[in-house]
């Protein structure tokens, strides 16, 4: 039943019911025809296709990363993605910083009664292309519809597997004073581009999200044997809470330089509009490497070979071991603290 | 980034500053009023450019802080209502009320919506007829002629499902408050670029010649407010009080007169109660005669009430530059941006907020000795 060459624009499978219904969680015929003709197709693979309750596989000798996050995105759509390619990308991320090779993913649907059938498909076809180019299958899910009005269109969670072929210890405490800290392009323009959709802002330009997996960089990285200490991925609360955790957990001074932070004009410009400041906007396709200052050149080399991080820069570094504390140096070269955001980022009065 | 990056230039601000260092004999002690202008100050790091003697004062221009009590629980009142959508700025939504806040209302099923404009809620208001859409019209004369607006078009409109609760304010009369208190230790003012955009800055001269201050209207980009700072500093240093311009490219002397006719048609001017400064006679707008039916405080029947603030909290000494926030007991400690005590450290142009975002180290310090 798999049709391995179809597109997102190929034909929805399920042409009678042009709107999600309760019936299609129900257990019964249209439940078995919606995991059949939408999900069953769009993600066919050996492990999914035996149709069990639990998916089994072997694995290869050595440790094993797991990791599970859910989407809740609105709008669906965005200028640069979608929930479903977020769904695949947040989790690859999160297996890819502890250096792990992403393998399976699960996904789990919330579907609120009413989604069309359409904007479903579309979804599904979107997951289904970002798990096939990040090397990824998707062997096993859940799909449950909820009431109108008890949703917000619809809602996923998927849980990812990965191995880990490396020896090193890839975590927040394993940061060392000199430490380079590099960030993997610029920041900002997933949390910009959903705010000006969801706000209705228009821009002389359109802000893409930057929604997209970084694992392959990681990876080689790993490969070419640099020594990383620790990986964060940029999501909510953006650059300002990855360095605050990571200060946390460690028990470190980390000093960034607002000046080497790149950031896009039209990027930029809307923080400025909105009175945001982009290092605490969320990305979906960037994050932070803590390396030692030896290793730089060769890290950098490695990042900038790939589309995804390609504007990779060193933007700071660890400073000692000392109360947990982020500063970054004003344009004006005066350091000033960088405090996590307190809550959701509010735009100012004025 | 075009026409920004030029106002932050690091060589520029540093020449800024030796000017301001050489020509600096005595201590002066300079009120920038805006909250725009505090953001800026602490966030760049501008004061640790100047000499020692150059205190700067954050005063009351952050219109999220200077919103009474009072006020913000009509408005927790207002959005909790069934049948209301209540459109409010981002940042009034964390403001503590006496009891809650706007965030928490929301969280418990009130319809409660960030706007970026006014005239974004008279759309809602057209959009959803059954339901009475109220905005939450705070800030000062700049944002004025945008509330006037959006209560303009609603009138043209006949919409009767739209209302206003209002709290805006003036700056001039805040500054004559606070030269006039015996307490005031301000002996210079940096204006409100964005306000005096609005209004020009023909009044400002009176208030110059009455008190023998320097008021010199300033933007809001590192370099402006050090240009600002070093017009000031030239005033104290050879004696002179005058009303001059630093930020031409935004203001003239008369202002947006368009603006100001909008504000005159929907307004009145009215006496003002400020958080943490008390009544200020004519220090606010509130709608006139011909308007009145988009009052939503008449509309929704609100009496009037006092509410005290916690006695902790020493906001209204830190808004009329009588202590900083690292002098207050509770700075950084049981007062943070997640458990606000008073308004100055709930917005980010709040100078408690400012100071805990920046540079916390004073606070962290008492933590971790406590």
């Amino acid at each position: 039943m798999s049709s391995p060459n179809f597109s997102a624009t190929c034909p929805l499978p399920i042409s009678q019911y042009p709107h999600v219904l309760m019936a299609h969680g129900g257990g019964g015929r249209l439940m078995h025809r919606l995991l059949e003709d939408v999900f069953g197709k769009a993600f066919s693979n050996p492990l999914l296709d035996t149709r069990h309750d639990s998916a089994q596989f072997n694995v290869p000798l050595g440790r094993l990363a797991m990791t599970t996050d859910s989407y809740v995105v609105r709008p669906i759509f965005f200028p640069g993605g979608d929930i479903g390619s977020m769904a695949v990308h947040g989790t690859v991320n999160d297996l890819a910083m502890s250096g792990a090779r992403p393998l399976y993913l699960s996904s789990a649907f919330i579907i609120e009664e009413g989604l069309p059938m359409e904007t479903l498909w579309r979804v599904v076809c979107s997951m289904r292309d970002a798990a096939k180019k990040c090397g990824v299958q998707i062997i096993t899910g859940d799909t449950k519809v909820v009431d109108k009005g008890k949703g917000d269109g619809l809602f996923i969670n998927t849980t990812g597997l990965g191995v880990l072929a490396h020896s090193l210890n890839i975590a927040p405490q394993n940061v060392q004073p000199g430490d380079a800290v590099i960030v993997s392009g610029d920041l900002g323009r997933h949390g910009m581009a959903i705010m000006a959709v969801r706000e209705g802002l228009e821009f002389e330009s359109q802000i893409e999200s930057d929604s997209a997996a970084v694992h392959e960089p990681v990876l080689e990285l790993i490969k070419a044997g640099v020594e990383i200490h620790c990986l964060r991925d940029l999501t909510r609360g953006g650059l300002a809470s990855a360095l605050n955790e990571i200060a946390e957990a460690a028990g470190v001074k980390i000093a960034i330089e607002q000046n080497a932070v790149p950031v896009r004009a039209d990027v930029s410009a809307a923080c400025e509009i909105l009175g945001l400041d982009v290092l605490h906007v969320a990305n979906e396709g960037r994050f932070v490497a803590f390396v030692p200052a030896q290793e730089v050149e060769s890290a950098l080399a490695i990042l900038r070979r790939h589309e995804v991080s390609e504007n990779a820069v060193v933007i700071g570094r660890l400073v000692e071991k000392a109360a947990p504390l982020v500063t970054v140096k004003s344009t004006l070269g005066v350091s000033r603290i960088l405090d996590m955001p307190s809550g959701e980022q509010l735009p100012r009065i004025c | 980034m075009k026409f920004l990056d030029e106002y932050r230039d690091a060589e520029l601000a540093q020449k800024f500053a030796q000017e301001i260092h050489r020509i600096t004999t005595k201590p002066w002690k300079i009120m920038e009023v805006c909250g725009g202008q505090t953001h800026a100050i602490v966030k760049y790091g501008i004061d640790e450019l100047l000499p020692k003697q150059i205190e700067l004062i954050h005063g009351p221009g952050c219109p999220v802080c200077v919103t009474p009590l009072e006020v913000i629980d009509q408005a927790l009142e207002i959005a909790a209502r069934p049948g209301v959508i209540f459109t409010s700025f981002g940042d009034m939504l964390r403001v503590p009320g006496s009891t809650t806040d706007l965030l928490s209302v929301k969280a418990q099923g009130g319809d409660v919506r960030i706007i970026y404009s006014p005239l974004d809620a008279v759309k809602i208001a057209e959009q959803n007829p059954a339901k009475e859409v109220v905005f939450f019209g705070v800030g000062f004369e700049t944002t004025a002629p945008a509330t006037a607006m959006a209560i303009y078009q609603a009138a043209q409109k006949g919409l009767k499902n739209f209302s206003m609760l209002i709290s805006h304010v003036l700056v001039p009369p805040a500054i004559e408050a606070l030269m006039s208190s015996p307490n005031c230790q301000v002996q210079a003012f940096l204006a409100a670029g964005h306000v005096c955009a609005v209004m020009g800055y023909e009044e400002y001269f009176p208030l110059a010649k009455k008190y023998r201050v320097p008021i010199v209207v300033t933007g809001f980009e590192p370099l402006d407010v050090l240009h600002g700072i070093l017009l000031t500093v030239q005033q104290l240093e050879s004696g002179r009080a005058e009303v001059e311009n630093q930020y031409v490219r935004a203001v003239s002397r008369a202002g947006n007169q368009s603006a100001q006719d909008l504000v005159k048609k929907v307004f009145q001017v009215v006496p003002r109660k400020w958080r943490g400064i008390g009544e200020i006679p004519q220090s606010g707008l509130g709608l006139n005669e011909a308007y009145s039916a988009f009052d939503a405080a008449k509309k929704f029947k609100l009496t009037d009430r006092c509410v005290d603030e916690p006695a902790e909290c020493v906001a209204g000494l830190i808004l009329q530059g009588l202590k900083k926030p690292h002098e207050c007991p509770v700075f950084g400690t049981r007062c943070t941006p997640e458990h606000p005590f008073g308004a100055t450290m709930v917005s980010s142009e709040g100078a408690c907020a400012a100071y805990y975002r920046y540079r916390r180290q004073g606070a962290k310090e008492m933590v971790v000795a406590s």
